[in-house]
């Protein structure tokens, strides 16, 4: 009986079907018909899942820079045109969906992803088909694509200038290096590890802790922490805890009476965006360390943020750092492309090389020959009402470095797409040959 | 007033750190000069300004360093006049601090906080904990005490000494020598070390147990930190003595992380324990049902905003109903027709939750909504130094206890839960006696729905409020039900309590993921051994 019911509603959906394929098919048909006439810009982020909540952000930058780009003009008297895509927090999905926008939309340019996985699930993918990715957020490193820019930090852009911090400014002895249970951590924490040992941090004094995607129960490992801390050197926690497990966590230190003087924690994912999900009182003090905040106090920062504002309808919502690092690889590739006067990657990419905008900082973003930025790194404490309070930053810009040098098995490595002698992502100093693998 | 800020005089004596202050002027003129300092920009001269501000004899001072540690400090654009500011409903009320003159609201942009770091925030609590000794509430004192204790300072003994003679409250009084003794550790006198360590005998704090640590720890070349052997001895013997304490507590509180993690999972699992233990069904989507409880919350303290302490309790019976709604509306459009069809509810209720996450992503978008921890929810309830147990964990403990009895009161008093009981033991009995299994059926997976609903409203108060709230608890619920006894209420209180200590007792030996790996390959090999869990059904009724 059921079984006849369902077949007959199917029946007398058919109908509709029919006519919304023949409209998208339509649709699909204006876009080819247009092709000629404007420059597409792919946007590969999550619209849906669990990496939602940060990609959407990012996907709202673009089309705002794409609008703006619009009013201006265009480049090379074309409009843009955004192509938006929606992965769905689905690694594979964002091979496949790359493959869409580089074979069948023909885009000129692809902003997108965020976590690593993903990233490297794109790579393979644009670097056969010789596209153009720009990955807007701070990752452990490790890679030069020929292919991709990355404008967020690299590990001696967020990481290493953090702990100098902690260890030169605050006099921090003792260090709880905490992660979510997966690559960036897990790197990012190896580079420091090797990092605090050559200096001269005893291997009783750092504990290594890491704990699964999305932990809620934060009572032992905080219990820990505090039992740690409590043997009369200064302590501090680097947190490379991932998105929302931040939350429990952070309520846990505040509920056990951790707070920021005694054990400050400093945090590589905590930004703008995440602390806007929940009540900021009991963590102010607690540190992240970034190359922008929405604080930053530059004429240049006032600007974007009113214009986000007024793009997104809505007084309250933030800027970022992954917000910033899109912007800069929007205006970057806008200038490269107006440098080499064609949107084709094997002239833009060449233009990019020394390239320099102004960061919202107040400063200036330069592409280097390895594919990462010169970026200054800022440690702001958290505010009672969720935002930064900058009290410390970087003299000038620090050079990104793809390879790090604090991992003997990467610091022979390095990476240069300009220089004729080596041309690649990972050439061998003692060798003096490129791995073969370009990423 | 005037007795307190000479017991500030004495703690700090640095007037001259701070340049270009004269000090022939008049106290309050000098006050104005040095305030106005307040606003550079470089958190080390600052610290000397805060330290030249406390060493000033101006009634105004305390005020200042208060507000400046709350961050109600601001300073007006225009003609740098400092103000104390509240934030009321989003516009800033100013009070000028100079003359104390009541300015009424001010522009966000026209002023510019004085902002401060870590460092800063704790010069401040020392200097504010130093008047505060005298303060009229004891529970002010108290605080005192404790920041002494936290980080004892030679400065604080004077003001201490006298604070000691003058208390009337035993409790504050014994926190006050136990800082005296821990600053007296410090002396150079051994006698007076001595009696210090003597008198820190019996006092179960963390604190006194990190600087007898301190106090015995090899100096830098090798040697003994503390040079006197009595001393030595003495403070070797009580830290012991502490060490055995602490590794009780440390049980205690062990017992007590596993039992909160039980009741958490308690619940989580008690609702599916109802759609999947006692009707049977492979509910995908309980785990979205929890989480329309924690949005539930989330709006209900948007329509109350003025009573954040009383929407929790609003909450509760509001995510019963929106969640029990959505709970009869799935069975009655989805469910119902796909009884006895075990694979097919699996991949339907799937479909369901995934519609229900992209629900809730459009409506509310994919951030996580920030719901407000009331006071009465945030903190620890401090038992000694060693041992505290946090609010939420404790309410939440209790919440589902209250919970569980409440529902078993349900099943086995009312004559819903009769008929309930009914139609899952027999169900073709039951319709021929009367009995509108249809409705019962309905009425079932609401009941279970709208507990998964309470439960979210718990977990609000845990964790994320956002789409993917729900399938963290999914995996953990099914655990906990199939282990502890399909069908049997006990059984999922007996799972779920064992399972949290198990992996709280696990989690410190071999951390937090192989824990849950462990506890999950236990389950399986159980599960193995009794298929039936804990506590399994026995009687005619039971189907095979």
């Amino acid at each position: 009986m059921i079984n006849f019911k369902f077949s007959g509603k199917r029946r007398r959906f058919i109908g509709p079907l029919v006519k919304t394929l023949a409209l998208s098919f339509g649709v699909l048909a204006m876009a080819f018909a247009q092709a000629a006439d404007t420059i597409k810009v792919g946007v590969l982020h999550s619209l849906s899942g669990t990496m939602a909540i940060s990609e959407t952000t990012l996907k709202d930058t673009v089309l705002m820079l794409v609008e703006e780009q619009n009013k201006k003009g265009g480049l090379l008297g074309k409009k843009l045109e955004p192509v938006v895509v929606d992965p769905a927090s689905n690694w594979p999905l964002f091979a496949e969906k790359t493959k869409e926008l580089l074979g069948k939309e023909k885009v000129d340019v692809i902003f997108g992803c965020w976590t690593s996985v993903s990233r490297k699930s794109v790579l393979p993918v644009i670097e056969e088909m010789n596209g153009l990715l720009f990955y807007p957020v701070q990752y452990e490193g490790e890679e030069s694509s020929k292919n991709v820019f990355y404008t967020g930090a690299a590990p001696n852009q967020q990481a290493i200038p953090a702990v100098d911090y902690l260890m030169n400014e605050v006099g921090v002895k003792r260090w709880v290096l905490a992660g979510t249970d997966y690559v960036y951590p897990r790197t990012t924490n190896k580079i420091l590890e090797s990092y605090l040992k050559s200096k001269g941090v005893a291997a009783e004094d750092i504990m290594i802790n890491y704990t699964p995607f999305g932990h809620s129960d934060w009572q032992t490992i905080v219990s820990d922490i505090k039992k740690f801390g409590s043997s009369g050197k200064k302590t501090a926690v680097v947190s490379t805890i991932n998105g929302d497990a931040n939350v429990p966590f952070y309520k846990e230190l505040g509920n056990q009476g951790i707070s920021a003087e005694d054990i400050p924690v400093v945090a590589f994912s905590v930004g703008e965006e995440e602390l806007s999900g929940f009540d900021t009182s009991p963590l102010v003090g607690h540190l992240a360390a970034w190359n922008y905040f929405m604080s930053a106090d530059a004429d240049v920062n006032e600007s974007f943020i009113d214009s986000w504002h007024s793009y997104i309808k809505d007084e309250k919502r933030v800027t970022n750092d992954p917000m910033e690092a899109t912007y800069i690889g929007f205006k970057m590739w806008a200038k490269a492309v107006e440098k080499a006067g064609t949107t084709e990657v094997d002239k833009v990419r060449p233009a990019m090389y020394g390239i320099t905008v102004p960061n919202l900082t107040g400063g200036t973003a330069k592409m280097l020959p390895n594919h990462h930025l010169t970026k200054p790194v800022l440690i702001g404490e958290i505010q009672e009402d969720g935002q930064f309070e900058i009290v410390w930053q970087t003299e000038g810009e620090v050079p990104g470095d793809a390879w790090t040098d604090f991992l003997p098995e990467s610091a022979k490595i390095v990476s240069d797409w300009q220089d004729p002698k080596i041309k690649c992502g990972n050439y061998n100093t003692e060798t003096k040959t490129c791995s073969g693998q370009n990423y | 007033m005037i007795r307190i800020f000479a017991g500030l005089l004495g703690v700090v004596l640095c007037l001259s750190a701070v340049p270009g202050v004269a000090e022939s002027k008049p106290e309050s003129e000098r006050f104005a000069e040095t305030l106005a300092q307040l606003t550079t920009r470089s958190f080390s001269e600052k610290a000397k300004v805060i330290e030249a501000l406390a060493a000033l004899n101006d009634e105004r001072v305390p005020s200042v360093l208060e507000s400046l540690l709350d961050g109600r400090l601001y300073y007006r654009k225009s003609d740098r006049e400092m103000l104390h500011v509240e934030k009321r409903d989003r516009a800033l009320l100013a009070t000028a601090v100079l003359s104390g003159e009541v300015l009424g609201e001010v522009g966000k942009r026209s002023v510019k906080k004085i902002s401060v770091n870590n460092a800063l925030r704790r010069q401040l609590r020392g200097l504010i904990a130093a008047f505060q000794l005298q303060h009229k509430a004891a529970d002010q004192r108290m605080s005192a005490a404790q920041e002494m204790i936290k980080s004892p300072a030679a400065e604080y003994l004077e003001p201490l000494e006298r604070a000691i003679a003058a208390e009337s409250v035993p409790g504050v009084r014994r926190r006050m020598e136990t800082a005296r003794s821990m600053i007296l550790l410090d002396s150079e006198d051994p006698g007076l070390r001595l009696a210090a360590v003597e008198e820190l005998r019996g006092v179960s704090d963390k604190h006194v147990m990190t600087i007898l640590t301190q106090l015995l720890a090899e100096d830098g070349t090798g040697g003994a930190g503390e040079k006197d052997a009595a001393v030595r001895e003495a403070a070797q013997d009580v830290l012991a003595g502490l060490h055995t304490r602490a590794r009780i507590y440390k049980f205690v509180e062990d017992l007590f992380f596993g039992v909160s993690a039980g009741s958490v999972l308690l619940l989580a699992a008690i609702g599916l324990a109802i759609t999947f233990g006692v009707m049977g069904v492979i509910n995908m989507a309980h785990g979205e049902m929890i989480m329309l409880g924690a949005y539930t919350t989330y709006v209900v303290q948007l329509l109350m905003p003025n009573h954040i302490g009383l929407s929790l309790v609003v909450a509760v019976p509001a995510a019963f109903l929106v969640a029990g709604l959505f709970g009869v509306v799935i069975e009655r459009g989805v469910i119902r027709f796909l009884y006895g069809r075990p694979l097919e509810t699996l991949l339907a209720t799937f479909g369901i939750s995934l519609i229900l996450q992209q629900l809730v992503r459009t409506i509310f978008t994919p951030l996580n909504r920030s719901v407000i921890t009331p006071d009465w929810m945030s903190g620890s309830w401090e038992i000694n130094g060693m041992l505290s147990l946090t609010y939420n964990r404790l309410y939440i403990i209790l919440f589902s206890l209250g919970v569980l009895l409440a529902l078993m009161q349900v099943l086995k008093r009312t004559l819903f839960g009769l008929q309930m009981r009914a139609v899952t033991q027999n169900r073709p009995m039951a319709s021929s006696m009367g009995i509108r299994t249809g409705w019962v059926d309905a009425m079932t997976f609401g009941l279970g729905s709208g507990i998964a609903g309470i439960a979210g409203v718990a977990l609000s108060q845990l964790t994320n409020v956002g789409p993917n709230l729900g399938q963290a608890y999914i995996i953990d619920s099914f655990m906990v039900v199939v282990f502890g006894g399909v069908g049997n209420l006990l059984g999922t209180f007996v799972g779920a309590m064992s399972l949290g200590i198990v992996n709280k007792f696990a989690e410190p030996i071999v951390g937090a993921v192989l824990a849950k790996i462990l506890i999950l390959v236990f389950v399986i090999l159980f599960i193995q051994r009794r298929p039936r869990g804990l506590f399994a059904l026995k009687g005619r009724f039971v189907e095979d």
